[in-house]
């Protein structure tokens, strides 16, 4: 499969700006997830690649072929993207492995012998084959739709918040499920989404979008360990920001004074610190602080804290088998790693 | 979000300008009636349309909607609650029993009931025959809005302290207003347009007059003048309902499904309705039903001609299905912008076309003949002219029914097929096509049913020697040749009957969704 290069790419919706210049670079054959709030123009990135809309300006193109640019602009009939949308949209009318076979070229259509492997790649009983969309669950679905678009043998594969449609414990399998075929077929994916835990686990790289722009593009841990600014990180996991100051690679704040991850600046800075990190003791040491709310998840639990005297508010998330302390007890915290610090 | 976002790509100019000819072939009979306004001048009309006789029919014409609509929405409301609402036994049966109406062409019904009792006629004669094939119209919609109805709203009212009565006016009528409104402006509709049950009940109303001076006169301004205002009667009709309608939300808030309602026990009362349903059916079903056996049987041997029979038979069938297809045909383009093209330009070529629902088959009639005499001669008593007046009168079924076929075929399904290499004609035969042909075929059905129970655009536009069903049947019971005319009808019947249970289907589905 091939690479897919985005450059420049513009496009409002009348007076509206929905992508002002977007450039991304996805490898082949590697899943790279793109990351933002709902109205960041993600998915209208999407429909661009795939060529359901043109771009106002800008290139894209698939490894050595412009699909769009220069005057050109190549239907998406002939631009051989699979493309896997929101709730699957299986073809109601169409049994599962006709739904499969439907991109194919006529004879092997009536062939079917690639059914089989397909559903074996996504993880599907053969026994589905017969079946029709609505007999199915809806993660099933989604793996059909995505067996559907691998059938042809796509050079991309472009999936549209796959499986913000499916409830919680269905999303996790069936996006493993999804992630692992697209590694066996040595796809080139991109997946869009806005949700941060699906990005980050599944995709080999992330590219934030917010407000029609690419804000960072890294592999997962990078965007959790290193987000570019303060909105990225609190974007991509939960965060305490604490105003204070950076001194010689040093951020003082309200809880301590802490090593400074990446950033190299001197002067007021906004500190951030994850909930993880924040340890509560109940022996005297640590800043001093009072409980004022706990939220008891089961596997963990999350406190929020007020600093003595008078704030400002934290939040330490803490295991489900410590003791959970009681709203107004008074605890020690201490932040154990070092802190990110954002120039105020 | 990507399920009804729509394509921007390829402005689809083939499809606007099928569109845009369709929309003006819809609007074909209100450029008549502007044209025939301006080229009778203000004098000649005014002369034509205030004199004594058009306050008659004026009077005649309003008395008889007001009398029939205020009927109708009261027994079709009754039987609708009684139906969805109540614990009467039968229920399924009943509400397929108050539909059956609809399987009897109104002038079939007026011809079962004035050749078994020939005093019925005038105004109670008409109120009650009108009232009898029209009040479905009300029951149909309004047993659909109160099955939709959440009876969690009805529960909340009965929590706050109000009485199951006070419940009824204050939260349950209100939610009902669009349907009954919508069922009452049908029934109104019809009422200003039904030429062939008033004209054998021989109550003049607009309709029959415009027939009656066209036989006399010909194409001549009076009957033009006559057709402006009953457009007007219908146009009134037309903002009154959308005024009364209003702009209040009362579709439900929320998703999921709504739980069925408990059922109120009808106690005491249930032997009284039931003998009430009883005879209502009786008189809306058993005595046009009864009445054409008894014709049936006792007039066939001496007057029946079976070839002749075959032949109208055939010919209806025949324009049926031309009507049909043609309708069905033209409705697309402007369903499809409706649905994927959504913006004004589309809503205004979709609502042109409703102007059928309210136009009378008579102004139809009299716009196409005037326009075949004077701008086509060569179409003019051929049948392509009556096959164009089928369609602009029955275009909004097939509209209606096409686009809630299209709604099947989100756009989304497109992007897909066309992902997967399909070239835009292939998806269409791959995709959209078989997904949209169960409503193309409902919609070519209700059209095809219309057609054959047409009769007044029919009589004044069928060629020379092109008798339907609905024509033969006109002209023998016209005679009085009872007999010779019950075959006819019951064919007409029999046709109808399937699309009639078809409807109480439709309107169960409707609403499940």
């Amino acid at each position: 499969m091939t690479s897919l290069m985005i450059r420049g790419v513009t496009k409002s919706f009348g007076a509206t700006e929905v992508l002002g210049g977007v450039d991304l670079h996805v490898p082949a054959e590697r899943l790279t997830a793109v990351l933002g709030p709902s109205g960041c123009g993600k998915t209208t990135l999407l429909r661009l690649i795939a060529g359901f809309d043109d771009p106002d300006g800008g290139s894209i193109a698939f490894g050595d072929e412009i699909v769009f640019g220069a005057g050109r602009s190549v239907p998406p009939q002939r631009r051989r993207v699979g493309y896997v949308p929101q709730e699957g949209a299986l073809f109601p009318h169409l049994t599962v492995s006709d739904n499969i076979t439907f991109g194919l070229p006529k004879r092997a259509r009536r062939d079917r012998h690639r059914v089989p492997e397909l559903l074996e790649l996504v993880g599907l009983d053969v026994r589905v084959v017969d079946r029709y969309p609505h007999q199915l669950s809806g993660g099933q679905q989604q793996r059909v739709a995505l067996a559907r678009a691998l059938a042809p043998e796509p050079s991309v594969v472009l999936l549209d918040e796959p499986f913000s449609s499916l409830d919680a414990g269905l999303r996790e399998a069936t996006g493993r499920a999804v992630a692992s075929a697209l590694r066996a077929t040595s796809a080139t994916a991109v997946l869009v989404t806005h949700d941060q835990a699906e990005a980050l686990s599944l995709a080999d790289q992330v590219a934030v979008m917010r407000a029609g722009r690419l804000v960072q593009l890294a592999a997962p841990a990078t965007i959790y360990g290193s987000p570019l600014d303060a909105g990225v990180a609190r974007f991509v996991g939960d965060a305490v920001l604490l105003p204070g100051e950076v001194r010689a690679g040093r951020a003082h704040c309200a809880l301590g004074t802490f090593e400074v991850r990446t950033s190299e600046f001197d002067g007021p800075a906004d500190v951030l610190i994850r909930p993880e990190q924040i340890h509560l003791h109940h022996n005297g040491s640590g800043v001093a602080a009072r409980v004022d709310e706990v939220s008891f998840y089961g596997h963990d639990a999350s406190v929020r804290l007020v600093l003595l005297p008078d704030g400002p508010q934290v939040t330490a998330r803490i295991t489900g088998e410590s003791t959970l302390p009681e709203p107004g007890a008074r605890v020690g915290l201490v932040v154990s790693g070092d802190a990110l610090a954002y120039p105020a | 979000m990507a399920l009804t976002r729509i394509s921007r790509r390829h402005s689809p100019l083939p499809v606007l300008v099928t569109a845009a000819v369709v929309a003006a072939v819809a609007l074909l009979p209100l450029g008549f009636v502007v044209w025939a306004t301006i080229s009778t001048g203000w004098v000649e009309a005014e002369k034509l349309i205030f004199r004594p006789r058009t306050g008659e029919l004026l009077w005649n014409t309003s008395r008889l909607t007001a009398g029939a609509v205020t009927l109708c929405a009261v027994i079709g409301t009754a039987t609708a609650w009684l139906v969805e609402r109540s614990a009467l036994p039968g229920r399924r049966l009943w509400h397929v029993l108050l539909a059956a109406p609809l399987a009897v062409p109104a002038f079939v019904n007026s011809y079962a009931w004035v050749s078994i009792i020939p005093s019925a006629t005038g105004y109670g004669g008409a109120l009650l025959v009108v009232t009898l094939s029209y009040f479905p119209f009300v029951h149909l919609p309004v047993s659909a809005a109160l099955r939709g109805l959440d009876p969690a709203l009805e529960e909340t009212a009965h929590a706050l302290g109000l009485a199951r009565r006070r419940t009824f006016g204050r939260v349950v009528l209100p939610q009902l207003r669009p349907a009954l409104l919508g069922g009452a402006l049908l029934v109104a509709l019809h009422l200003l347009a039904e030429f062939g049950a008033l004209q054998m009940l021989r109550f003049p109303t607009f309709t029959t007059a415009i027939y009656d001076q066209y036989q006399s006169t010909y194409n001549g301004p009076a009957a033009n003048m006559l057709a402006v205002v009953l457009v007007l009667c219908c146009l009134l009709l037309l903002t009154g309902e959308l005024r009364g309608r209003g702009r209040a939300r009362l579709s439900r808030l929320g998703t999921g499904v709504a739980r069925p309602a408990t059922r109120v026990r009808l106690g005491g009362a249930t032997a009284p309705i039931l003998l009430g349903l009883g005879s209502l059916v009786a008189l809306a079903v058993a005595v046009p039903v009864g009445s054409l056996v008894f014709w049936l049987v006792t007039g066939s041997s001496a007057e029946f001609d079976a070839g002749q029979l075959a032949t109208t038979t055939v010919t209806s069938l025949t324009l049926g299905a031309l009507g049909a297809v043609c309708t069905v045909v033209l409705a697309m383009p402007v369903a499809w912008l409706a649905v994927r093209h959504r913006g004004w330009l589309s809503t205004m070529l979709e609502r042109s076309t409703y102007f059928g629902n309210a136009l009378p088959g008579i102004v139809v009639a009299l716009a196409l003949v005037t326009i075949g005499i004077r701008v086509v001669p060569d179409l003019y008593q051929t049948t392509v002219l009556l096959v164009v007046a089928y369609a602009i009168l029955f275009l909004p079924r097939a509209v209606v029914n096409v686009r809630s076929a299209l709604a099947q075929a989100p756009p989304v399904l497109d992007d897909v097929a066309h992902s997967l290499g399909t070239s835009r004609p292939e998806t269409f035969r791959r995709v959209v096509l078989p997904l949209i042909a169960p409503g193309l075929g409902a919609g070519a059905a209700l059209v095809f049913i219309a057609v054959v129970t047409e009769l007044t655009a029919t009589l004044l536009l069928a060629p020379i020697g092109t008798t339907t069903l609905a024509t033969q049947f006109w002209s023998n019971s016209d005679s009085a040749a009872y007999g010779a005319a019950a075959p006819y009808a019951t064919l007409m019947v029999l046709l109808s009957a399937p699309a009639t249970y078809l409807l109480t289907r439709e309107a169960r589905r409707g609403t499940a969704a």
